[in-house]
């Protein structure tokens, strides 16, 4: 029974960060806005979150540093990509390397420095079923209440959004600022209960990761779930390696989550149906209203 | 009042090229307001990290040497972005480039010979070209996200090179560090002045040509037309599936032989770190060159000095070299505020219809 | 609040300028609308109307004047706020999104929370009680033209609008289907309902209005009772002068076949895209034979099959000059003699971030022998070109050599009409040859396809607009739901027969046919 309860555990605590970062991420694509930045804001998120508990030694005030954290960083997206018109690719990209670079400038005094965990509730770190009840709430706004249509009539056709009198910007403002709140979430949730440290680049590429699952969930949120849960599951095979003692070289497990989420993007990709149907057929174009 | 955007008629020719140099403006005075904070005199600090490096021999050869990858990779990259593929593994590209042109001496440590060299590089280019050809093909055959898959590649081939080097091709006598070989004599490249070795004039040249072969002829045309405008590309005849493959084998061969050139210089060796991150670093490039490769070339030189100044700002200043990073984060994010102003400028809106533009409810 | 007829005004525009950059796109317009009445705003390609339109509605503000509701000035500063005031409107460009259903669009214009079960009924009743049927379920990317239209009507009827403005209504339908429209106008109309009424089509604007105000230049030229005008005098006061009449058409020559479909197939492309099914056709040199059909019904796929854009699966599906083509690229139709234009001048006809020479190698780099010299591009061969065209075919711009999304949609056609005309090309496809154009440059293209015809090329022409396609067809054929009609004689057919066969008249016939054998 342990060992069933270990592996859960180690399931669900790799699938976590990932199913923050891509519920959220999922929400600013529905509005029609690609931000490559998620790797950026979940790294910013994540030194935050540990600058603040470890300052503090509260480690609340950690997890809404590592809120406000993400929403700042989308914030200076959202301000390049919808009040000044560039390129939401180049400028997603540019918010990564922004991010890692600051995030690393801002934690060198934190390495090595013991940090704070975020402590469980009912023996467990609640940030866990908070990820279920975002999700639950981000399917619920998007497909049953009035704000969810507009923002995906936004992310449909944001000219027609415009003819009818919808603030598409606004719109896309709200979206980016909770796609970052999620992503710094995911991040202060790496450096707050999945390793309570600071370690420089300590997402590892899960920004990304998030990015992917949203394209294999095809937009759907219940599906953001069974992905990451999917991609989490790959964690237990270095948990197996270890128990059997075989082995394998540890490089090899590593770039596991990389190669799985290669083929998840080809395997998903290559049906039309399923990305066709739900992509919003204004994500990445500019808006420029007439005026 | 409120200003609003506008779009221009046509392109500004002259904001084309007064954005980089305004961006670069922006992101020096954002750097003195980061040293004021950090309680260092800002002309101080922006004499240390800017102009000091170029006032020696020394350090203006190792300016040089740090842009070599950057301009090879920078200008690849520049013509992907052109033709809007969206290749960001350059990174990837760029260290199995290098595992590949190292494979030659792993395999055949003593051999010394003009034509060492040569066989590093074309492994050193066709191990980019393999690596690229990945996402490409992805792309073209599945429809899967360039960008994404180009990147997890990144991830993967750095696990690959470090178990290489800490496996099967670790130095017997290496003291058991992570390393292959020492690359000596023929095997490294020839030196052409102080520090600055083949590789600068590889990255001219690279530079040069694709800079006619974007203006002046017909493929780089096609390139063009292919990232501008899809539809009319179609009309043109001009297929998108081959654009993409062009594009990552030559951005990809380019990037691999930055790797090659790299450790049969400056590394001498295989090791699991080969890079600064010059691969990510040069998409930087390719915006601040405006995605022209000529462009690339200086913008390539004033990345270099980036990291220079984070090697002086650290020694002098006392400030991490990760200060390095943000400079090149930042100055990304002006340029492409600034490249705004090539088709949009600003109006004022004038109060009453503002007051007009607000919503009933 | 009351005019010199001193009857009570729903609407007053006074002094209306609008001004985009240097251009005055309204210059001190004046309209005033009657509760009831159907009011066309008449005016060629640019002349103001959309702009005024889109001022009343609320999505652009007036650089000054002053707007009048029911006596009372107003701002109107949103769409939803013409909306709260009783304002809907039917925009040419239909503001619908695709992947929505039909409830979720409707309610996307509906203020307040939203019940979709409830509005379902609601849509249900009005569209049964208007004759304009509609399923509330269905996903809006799989209905055809004239069902989206429906949305946009029913969206504002469920508003109870006291003013409905309808953008060039009857561009998108059969003309069976206008009917149909007219009779819910009218019946709107007598319920009280004001209708401003946009078109340039004069002898609707004849049936329907019972007054029409007149722009030209972004001014009104006047105010008159249509239906006390002739087609002649009205069409006079929109474009300023006798209309340019195109040369009356000399007797096509019968010259041998040199563009053949024979069967040609194309599958569907997509979720909303037109399959291709059985279509044959023949067009001779010295003939312009001319496609009618309603938008979406496979006009553009049926482009691409023949410009090789999407090469054919059978390459005896098509013959130019004899020579089976079906499964070549567009470049090498292109060397065989074929020219053609799309309907997009933008983003598909040209690049709009390029200058006009370049926009010359887009079509020409395989086919003109000198506009590429081993690999390179030859940039003054290119500009020749490009100044040949802009000379012969009057091409107006700014500076020399600007790049095509500077210019405006009328001298971009003709540029690049001009561009494959310029190429005397054997056989010429063109996609909605003067598609927001206006009345000059569109005769000035409709000559010259035909002079081209004449001189012994084979011309298709596809086109929505039926004044156009008997003005220059030597045949007619329709295409609907991706099949063709046979190749009628032009002076076999009547708007009524054509109307019939957009409707699909030809595809019912057909499989009677099938059913008999």
């Amino acid at each position: 029974m342990d060992v069933w309860f270990a592996v859960f555990l180690t399931i669900v605590t790799a699938a976590t960060p990932l199913l923050l970062a891509a519920t959220g991420e999922l929400v600013v694509e529905r509005s029609g806005v690609l931000n490559l930045g998620v790797e950026g804001m979940m790294v910013m998120g994540a030194v935050a979150g540990f600058g603040a508990a470890f300052l503090s030694g509260n480690p609340y005030l950690g997890v809404i540093a590592a809120i406000f954290a993400g929403m700042a960083m989308a914030l200076l997206f959202g301000f390049l990509t919808l009040s000044l018109v560039t390129n939401q690719v180049a400028t997603g990209l540019s918010l990564t390397l922004l991010g890692l670079g600051l995030s690393g400038l801002l934690g060198e005094s934190f390495v090595g420095e013991p940090g704070v965990r975020l402590p469980k509730w009912l023996g467990i770190d609640m940030l866990i079923p908070l990820s279920f009840i975002l999700t639950a709430v981000v399917a619920f706004v998007l497909f049953r209440t009035k704000a969810g249509l507009i923002i995906r009539a936004v992310g449909d056709s944001h000219s027609s959004a415009h003819a009818l009198g919808y603030r598409v910007i606004w719109v896309r403002y709200g979206c980016v600022l909770f796609g970052g709140a999620c992503a710094g979430l995911a991040g202060g949730y790496l450096s707050l209960v999945y390793t309570p440290q600071w370690v420089e680049n300590m997402t590892a590429g899960r920004g990304w990761i998030a990015l992917a699952l949203v394209v294999f969930a095809s937009w759907l949120p219940w599906r953001v779930a069974i992905g990451a849960y999917l991609f989490g599951a790959i964690s237990i095979l270095s948990f197996v390696v270890q128990t059997r003692g075989w082995s394998i070289p540890p490089q090899f497990l590593n770039s596991l989550p990389y190669l799985g989420t290669i083929l998840a993007l080809v395997v998903i990709s290559a049906s039309r149906r399923l990305t066709r149907g739900n992509a919003p057929a204004s994500l990445g174009q500019p808006f420029v209203p007439d005026r | 009042m409120q200003l609003v955007l506008e779009k221009r008629p046509e392109r500004s020719r002259r904001m084309a090229l007064l954005s980089p140099l305004l961006a670069i403006l922006l992101t020096v005075i954002t750097g003195a307001v980061i040293f004021a904070l950090r309680g260092i005199e800002p002309l101080h600090g922006l004499n240390v990290y800017f102009i000091e490096p170029l006032t020696q021999i020394w350090s203006l050869e190792q300016l040089v040497v740090k842009a070599t990858p950057l301009v090879l990779i920078g200008v690849g990259l520049a013509v992907c972005y052109t033709a809007n593929v969206w290749n960001i593994g350059a990174e990837g590209q760029f260290t199995f480039g290098a595992i590949l042109g190292g494979m030659i001496l792993v395999l055949f440590p003593a051999w010394q010979s003009p034509l060492t060299l040569v066989m590093m590089l074309l492994f050193g280019i066709l191990g980019g070209m393999i690596y690229g050809a990945i996402p490409a093909l992805l792309k073209i055959r599945f429809n899967a996200n360039e960008i994404l898959t180009s990147l997890m590649l990144v991830y993967v081939v750095q696990f690959l090179l470090d178990w290489l080097v800490r496996g099967p091709w670790r130095d017997p006598q290496g003291f058991n560090f992570p390393k292959t070989i020492t690359f000596e004599g023929l095997q490294l490249l020839p030196m052409l002045s102080g520090s600055i070795h083949l590789g600068a004039v590889f990255a001219v040249l690279a530079a040069l040509v694709l800079a006619f072969v974007m203006g002046r002829m017909l493929k780089g045309f096609e390139v063009r037309v292919v990232g501008n405008a899809p539809r009319a590309a179609r009309f043109a005849g001009f297929s998108r599936p081959r654009t993409i493959l062009f594009c990552f084998l030559l951005s990809g061969g380019l990037a691999g032989l930055a790797g090659i050139t790299e450790v049969a210089s400056v590394v001498g060796q295989l090791q699991p770190q080969i890079s600064p991150g010059y691969g990510f670093t040069a998409i930087i490039v390719a915006f601040l060159g405006r995605l022209n490769p000529l462009g690339a070339l200086a913008a390539g030189l004033m990345l270099a000095l980036s990291y220079l100044g984070g090697e002086a700002a650290q020694v002098s200043l006392g400030l991490s070299d990760r200060i390095a990073k943000v400079f090149q984060g930042i100055l990304l994010f002006y340029i492409l505020a600034c490249d705004t102003l090539i088709l949009y400028r600003f109006r004022w809106l004038k109060p009453q219809a503002l007051a007009a533009t607000q919503p009933a409810e | 609040m009351t005019d010199k007829d001193g009857k009570d005004h729903l609407l007053e525009a006074l002094h209306i300028v609008k001004i985009f950059g240097t251009l005055r796109a309204n210059d001190d317009v004046s309209l005033f609308v009657r509760p009831g009445e159907i009011h066309a705003l008449l005016g060629e390609n640019g002349a103001g109307k959309s702009t005024l339109v889109k001022i009343i509605y609320g999505a652009l503000q007036p650089t000054s004047g002053e707007l009048r509701w029911q006596g009372e000035p107003v701002t109107i500063g949103s769409p939803a706020q013409a909306r709260k005031l009783g304002i809907g409107m039917v925009f040419q460009h239909f503001s619908l999104f695709e992947a929505l259903t039909v409830a979720e669009n409707i309610a996307l214009a509906l203020p307040g929370a939203f019940d979709i079960a409830a509005l379902s009924q609601r849509i249900r009743t009005i569209s049964r009680d208007y004759g304009l049927p509609l399923e509330p379920s269905a996903t809006v990317g799989d209905l055809s033209v004239g069902e989206r239209q429906r949305i946009e009507i029913i969206r504002c009827l469920l508003q109870e609008p006291k003013l409905l403005i309808m953008d060039e209504p009857t561009a998108v339908l059969t003309p069976q289907e206008a009917d149909q429209l007219f009779l819910v106008l009218e019946r709107l109309a007598k319920e009280g309902c004001s209708i401003l009424y946009i078109s340039h089509r004069l002898e609707e604007v004849k049936r329907l209005c019972q007054s029409a105000t007149i722009l030209r230049q972004g001014k009104v030229v006047a105010c008159v009772d249509p239906r006390k005008e002739t087609a002649a005098s009205l069409a006079r006061l929109m474009v300023g002068s006798d209309i340019h009449v195109v040369h009356p058409k000399a007797k096509p020559r019968s010259g041998p076949a040199r563009l053949v479909l024979d069967k040609l197939s194309l599958a569907q492309d997509g979720p909303f895209g037109v399959g291709l099914r059985d279509i044959s056709l023949s067009v001779a040199g010295g003939e312009v034979v001319a496609i009618a059909g309603v938008a979406g019904n496979g006009q553009s796929e049926f482009f691409d099959a023949i410009s090789g854009e999407k090469p054919l699966a059978r390459n005896e599906a098509l013959l130019i000059d004899g020579k089976p083509c079906g499964r070549l690229s567009i470049t090498a139709r292109r060397r065989m003699g074929a020219a053609f234009v799309p309907e997009e001048r933008l983003g598909h006809g040209a690049v709009p971030a390029f200058r006009l020479s370049e926009n010359v190698i887009l079509t020409r780099y395989a086919s003109d022998k000198d506009l590429t010299r081993s690999g390179t591009i030859g940039r003054d061969a290119a500009a020749n070109v490009a100044e040949r065209v802009i000379k012969s075919y009057d091409v107006r711009k700014g500076k020399p050599d600007p790049e095509a999304r500077a210019l405006s949609g009328g001298n971009l056609q003709k540029f690049v009409v001009g561009r494959e005309l310029d190429r005397n090309p054997a056989v010429l496809v063109v996609n909605q040859p003067t598609w927001g154009v206006d009345a000059g440059a569109a005769a000035t293209i409709r000559q010259a396809l035909i002079d081209l015809a004449r001189a012994g090329s084979a011309v298709l022409v596809i086109s929505q607009d039926l004044d156009e396609i008997f003005e220059i067809a030597d045949r007619i054929a329709v295409i609907s739901r991706g099949q063709l009609s046979e190749a009628y004689p032009a002076s076999e057919l009547t708007r009524e027969k054509i109307g019939l066969l957009m409707a699909g008249e030809h595809e019912m016939r057909e499989e009677r046919h099938a059913a008999r054998a």
